[in-house]
């Protein structure tokens, strides 16, 4: 079953690819209906998942096994919500895609081998095969930046390259000596994160290799001071790009903090929280304070990610259920707010060609619908209650304070500041009075509206009934937690754990 | 009936919520006065079902009950679930009732405008948040509300969105009462902290045993804090002037009647809380005596209609504030009923005169509209008499009670209790010169001007607000502690502050209090109804305070200089002189030294072939001599 | 039969052939030929000492060496002739490009 999911969107792209270049104008359509197949697949995964701990719809199969290497897919509550973001984020980013008039065959197969990258990474269970899909992503992205980007594209796609790829060395290194490893304690080498999971590290080497994976994927975060490959490549990268960059590519950072760093590394991530916990928060005010005197409108959402993509990483050293859990969701949450402020970003550039602030204005009166949805975005990233981004930043920030006070009541700063850097952009970018171009600007079409539909009802869904998410989620972070506690000293202080937590009328 | 209505109760949320969504996604098409006829509807109805399921409560014989909707955040204890207790049904009623009055209002009052629809369908989303925060059954919940009340609160203030202070005034209005919801994050932090709940039912029963006098004393201060934002408190009050931007019937609503009270609610619904901490009630005591004052000395030199209210209405918060730091809660709650009536009859009233001005505020250009617009003038008069403390009307009996049980309490209550008076003269000081300088005296307004009475749709709300305003004193009287009773099982465990017992003790501070009231009746009376040169002359002898208190002491310019300006310059400092440079720089530096180091080596790639060869014979040689000298 | 040493000293006969004509001559054609004679020149060698050490693995290598020499050859050939049809030269000193 997974297989086929990771495989759906490779036969997809060997389809479009058979279409002839000259019948450019189905490439795109035929992209759209083809990616909706990984989406209904993953649909159906969402509805077999059991809310249990554990993986699911397992697959393991030798591949290469005088190395221990193994075609090893599962999927569990932490993989489950990105796997079913990422397959609904292509399509969307596809769709919006019609300004892309150039070599557009060739840009749908890129996105449709990204898409493959992007699910195959989030259920490989095998570390080996993990790193073949990280770094798989890494080429379709490169060329969707540095051939659809804007004016810098050939210096952001680079830099993105360059950068990505310093973290994942260190991470192949860390890879290939728990391996070895693995074959000295126990005669045989093996790749699969069970195996690894139990291996007798020494503790200088578990530091080592935390701190080796927890760069690879601090630069994917991007955590403070490892972010400023984002900003450019935001900007530059077309609308798909940065949809898929910022919604999915982004997730591949903390998911793997949490999967990789915490069950590999237990001990040393206990002993790191202070500092992933101080780095986050330092991301959270600093990518917020910088937010808000971005000129472009796009650089200011890629700073906003920085922002939130710190209560992330808080929430997953804070090491407590509700943080994890807020971790979790806030993974999904972001992917949709800030996916489609992308959108948002590009349906306004695709009109006025430009996205710098100063020259948009009054847009409220001339684009009423776009704006609408454009401040519902908003709201939901600034994380008004009722919306989906409050339900991860409250459990983050409520759930970190028991084991993180003081940097818990720091990123609760980021909240005020997420509302100034975003309020002043809408109103400079929306009230007023449209004068010049701003004033003829056409308003959504409806194939926009029918994009940005499903991003606002899932924002509502999780929203009022995030247990649709949380339910699913609890066992897998609740195993987490269980398996630190095991293996280490650390005790998850009261009320942090979900059984701790007072429900009136159960006691 | 009465089961089934709570049963349904719901439905006082579900209804407006539905009537926003309705006119969101059909209403824009509907013609203009249905829109705002069904939002009507929509609120009226809410009423109702409130008012049946308050109705064992009435009877002294309801008990308080939870309503779970459905699970929320399970990890920190937080369902959506209504609390349903007197405290709660007494604001539903206040929210839905004069909220209908406000919606009724607003038909005739926003008749004309392009967006009237989207008018209303704000409106009641405000009502359906403002219920949410009410009726929430843990902090959550009323989190929830909270902020929703907030983003209504934003988009009701920039609805006149092309108009640049409209829009600076929405962004100000949420960025200020954030800074307040950093204040209430926090403090739910501690409060999940030690009780691993957020629910009222796991908190308030609990909080003796858990807290100590310490955490208790944070959690209280930053509920005040977070309070003060949403209240307009000191310091965070600078947004509610501005946020006369809005349409009046917002500023009545919202500003006014409901949202702005949603502090005061707080601190009473957190009443187990500050039982445990009396340098928290210290705290939000002398906070509200002090914002009282401060904003009544504002209020006394403006011209414009509204920000006389705005001032006002921070001052009588400051009231408010003031009783339920002394934990006097029904006095609190009382003056916030009270308050409601006659600040919404007041705002009301301005936008009916604003109405028929064709949009003039300014005093000095009004004058002698009494005998042009009588409903409007007499019915603003029974509000200017009521918030002056003139008895029998409402603001009569709420401040007097807020008034008496300061004094009660005594020792710094006392000093707060002369606040009060000073705060209560200076407040029928004011009130006396608007209503005076709008509707007696010479007429001032311009040739052009054609003041009219406002239309039956527009009246109606007034009268029955005015009559609201006349008894809605009595229900809690020294002769029949009606609403005390009622909202007793609320504050059951905790101490409660009343004013002094016995008849004469109540007629020495009721005495005091109108005579405070009266003196500042009569100085205003007698100052603004002569012609406009002398009182404009008695304004200039009180320079320059008079000066400071037009300008709102300046205290824009202060938070411009110290806060907003240094923010700005730290933001683009770190953008521009630390994120660019010094971290991209880094970044940047590390690929100039892999580039520079290729600069040197390249030399080497010659291009020639031959080169290349004959580097190849010289290194394999040099290995088979190495090889063959250490006998490898 | 021949000592192997015979077939050793004529295999680094023809190497040292080849390496000479690689480092003297211009002519990228017959540059390649002195490569091709270098392979072979190693073919040699493994396939005597193969004999020599009774050991099969020498022969192996050789075929793997002559299959993948048959494979340089057609690309070189061709970048060499294509070359010379764009510069009508063959002369590696006039051929500089990928000067660093």
């Amino acid at each position: 079953m997974l297989t086929a999911l990771v495989l759906m969107p490779v036969v997809a792209a060997l389809v479009v690819l058979a279409v002839p270049r000259k019948r450019h104008e189905i490439h795109l359509p035929l992209g759209v209906v083809l990616s909706l197949a990984p989406l209904g697949l993953a649909a159906y995964l969402f509805w077999q998942f059991e809310p249990v701990a554990g993986m699911q719809f397992v697959v393991d199969v030798p591949w290469y096994e005088p190395w221990g290497i193994g075609w090893r897919l599962g999927m569990d509550g932490i993989s489950m919500p990105m796997v079913v973001l990422t397959a609904l984020l292509v399509p969307i980013a596809l769709g919006a895609s019609t300004a892309i008039t150039k070599r557009t065959r060739e840009f749908v197969v890129l996105t449709l081998l990204l898409e493959a990258g992007m699910l195959g990474a989030f259920v490989a269970t095998d570390l080996f095969l993990f790193f073949v899909f990280f770094e798989a992503m890494l080429i379709p992205m490169y060329f969707i930046i540095g051939v659809w980007g804007s004016d810098r594209r050939i210096y952001a796609a680079f830099k993105f390259f360059v950068y990505t790829f310093f973290g994942s060395a260190l991470m192949l290194a860390s890879i290939i000596a728990m391996a070895v490893i693995h074959s000295s304690q126990t005669g045989a080498a093996s790749f699969a994160l069970s195996d690894l999971a139990n291996l007798d590290l020494t503790m200088g080497a578990e530091r080592l290799l935390f701190a080796a994976f927890a760069i690879a994927f601090a630069v994917k975060v991007p955590i403070f001071p490892l972010h400023t490959w984002l900003p450019d490549a935001h900007t530059e990268a077309p609308t798909a790009g940065s949809v898929l960059l910022a919604g999915v590519l982004l997730k591949l950072g903390t998911y793997g903090l949490m999967r990789f760093n915490l069950t590999l590394f237990p001990q040393a991530s206990v002993d790191a929280v202070w500092i992933m916990g101080a780095l986050a928060v330092i991301g959270v005010i600093y990518g917020a304070v910088v937010a808000i005197v971005q000129p472009d409108l796009k650089r200011l959402v890629a700073y906003s990610s920085v922002s939130h993509l710190g209560f992330i990483v808080l929430g997953i050293f804070a090491l407590t259920s509700a943080s994890l859990q807020g971790a979790v969701i806030q993974n999904v949450n972001h992917g949709l707010t800030t996916g489609a402020l992308f959108l948002l970003v590009g349906m306004i550039y695709d009109r006025r060609h430009t996205k710098a602030i100063a020259e948009l204005g009054g847009l409220q009166k001339s684009g009423p619908m776009l704006a609408g949805f454009f401040l519902f975005m908003t709201f939901a990233s600034i994380g008004l209650p009722g919306l989906n981004g409050f339900v991860g930043e409250f459990l983050v920030v409520i759930g970190s304070f028991p084991t993180l006070p003081s940097l818990a009541v720091l990123a609760a700063i980021g909240v005020i500041l997420a509302a100034v850097y975003l309020l002043w952009a809408y109103q400079r970018v929306f009230h007023g009075i449209p004068e010049g171009e701003n004033a003829t600007f056409p308003d959504l079409t409806p194939r926009e509206i029918a994009l940005l539909a499903p991003l606002v009802a899932l924002v509502l869904l999780i929203g009022l009934y995030p247990n649709i998410l949380l339910d699913r989620i609890a066992p897998s972070t609740e195993a987490v937690l269980d398996q630190v506690q095991a293996v280490t000293d650390y005790e998850v202080p009261y009320p942090g754990r979900l059984v701790d937590v007072f429900i009136p009328g159960e006691g | 009936m009465t089961d089934l209505a709570i049963d349904l109760l719901w439905l006082v949320i579900l209804l407006p919520l539905a009537g926003a969504l309705f006119l969101h996604f059909v209403g824009q098409r509907l013609p203009e006065p249905m829109a705002g006829l069904l939002a009507s509807a929509a609120i009226g109805l809410s009423f109702l079902v409130g008012l049946v399921g308050a109705f064992p409560f009435f009877q002294g014989d309801g008990e308080a009950t939870t309503i779970l909707l459905w699970s929320w955040m399970p990890a920190i204890g937080a369902n959506l679930e209504l609390l349903w207790d007197p405290l709660s049904a007494l604001m539903t009623l206040i929210v839905t009732g004069v909220g209908f009055l406000i919606h009724v209002f607003a038909i005739g009052y926003m008749h004309g405008d392009e967006r009237f629809g989207r008018f209303f369908v704000n409106l009641n989303l405000f009502a359906a948040s403002m219920l949410t925060l009410v009726l929430a059954g843990n902090y959550a919940m009323l989190f929830l509300g909270w902020e929703l009340v907030g983003l209504c609160s934003y988009l009701l203030i920039g609805f006149w969105f092309t108009r640049d202070s409209a829009a600076g005034a929405a962004k100000k209005a949420f960025v200020v009462n954030r800074i307040g919801d950093f204040g209430m994050m926090v403090a739910l932090m501690l409060v999940f902290a030690a009780f691993g709940t957020l629910s009222y039912a796991g908190i308030f029963d609990r909080a003796g045993e858990v807290l100590t006098t310490g955490v208790a004393t944070a959690i209280g201060l930053l509920f005040l804090l977070a309070a003060a934002g949403k209240s307009a408190q000191i310091p965070l009050y600078v947004w509610l002037p501005d946020a006369m931007e809005g349409p009046t019937p917002v500023s009545a609503l919202i500003h006014a009647a409901t949202m702005v009270t949603a502090g005061v609610y707080l601190v009473a619904r957190s009443a187990a809380i500050f039982e445990l901490s009396p340098t928290a009630q210290v705290t939000v005591a002398t906070i509200g005596a002090a914002t009282a004052l401060w904003a009544a000395s504002i209020a006394i030199a403006q011209y414009d209609i509204k920000k006389v209210l705005a001032y006002s209405t921070i001052s009588q918060l400051g009231y408010m504030f003031m009783a339920v730091g002394a934990t006097a809660y029904v006095a609190g709650i009382f003056h916030l009923m009270t308050h409601a009536f006659f600040k919404a009859l007041l705002f009301l009233g301005a936008g009916s005169v604003i109405h028929a001005m064709s949009d003039e505020q300014d005093m000095r250009k009004m004058g002698g509209l009494l005998s042009k617009m009588p409903v409007t003038g007499v019915t603003m008069g029974i509000a200017t008499l009521a918030i002056a403390g003139v008895p029998p009307l409402a603001g009569f009996w709420s401040k007097d009670e807020i008034l008496g049980s300061l004094f009660a309490r005594g020792g710094w209550y006392g000093v707060l209790w002369v606040v009060g008076l000073l705060t209560a003269a200076m407040t029928a000081f004011y009130m006396t010169r608007q209503w005076v300088m709008v509707f007696w005296g010479e007429p001032r307004w311009s040739e052009d001007a054609h003041p009219h009475e406002s239309p039956g749709m527009m009246t109606l709300p007034l009268i029955a607000l005015a009559a609201l305003t006349v008894v809605g004193g009595f229900v809690n009287t020294p002769f029949r502690f009606t609403l005390e009773h009622f909202l007793e099982p609320v504050f059951e465990g905790v101490s409660m502050q009343h004013p002094p017992e016995g008849w004469g003790m109540f007629a020495l501070m009721a005495g005091i209090s109108v005579f405070a009231g009266l003196v500042g009746l009569a100085a205003a009376g007698l100052a603004y109804r002569r012609p406009m040169e002398d009182w404009a002359e008695f304004e200039q002898g009180l320079q320059p305070v008079w000066g400071w208190w037009e300008q709102a002491y300046r205290v824009d310019d202060f938070y411009n200089v110290t806060v907003v300006q240094p923010g700005k310059k730290a933001a683009e400092a770190a953008a521009f002189s630390v994120d660019l440079p010094v971290i991209d720089g880094a970044v940047n530096g590390v690929g100039r030294l892999a580039r520079g180091i290729g600069e040197r080596v390249r030399v080497l790639q010659t291009g020639q072939v031959r080169n290349y060869a004959a580097l190849l014979f010289a290194g394999a040689i040099a290995l088979v001599v190495w090889l063959a000298v250490t006998g490898a | 039969m021949v000592a192997p040493g015979w077939y050793m000293a004529l295999a680094a006969a023809l190497f040292l052939v080849g390496a000479l004509g690689l480092l003297i001559r211009r002519n990228a054609l017959v540059m390649f030929m002195c490569i091709e004679l270098m392979l072979n020149a190693v073919n040699l060698t493994l396939v005597a000492a193969g004999r020599a050490l009774n050991d099969i693995n020498g022969q192996v290598a050789v075929f793997f060496i002559l299959v993948v020499a048959a494979a340089e050859v057609v690309v070189g050939l061709a970048i060499i002739v294509s070359i010379f049809r764009l510069r009508s030269t063959a002369s590696v000193d006039e051929l500089s490009e990928m000067k660093g």
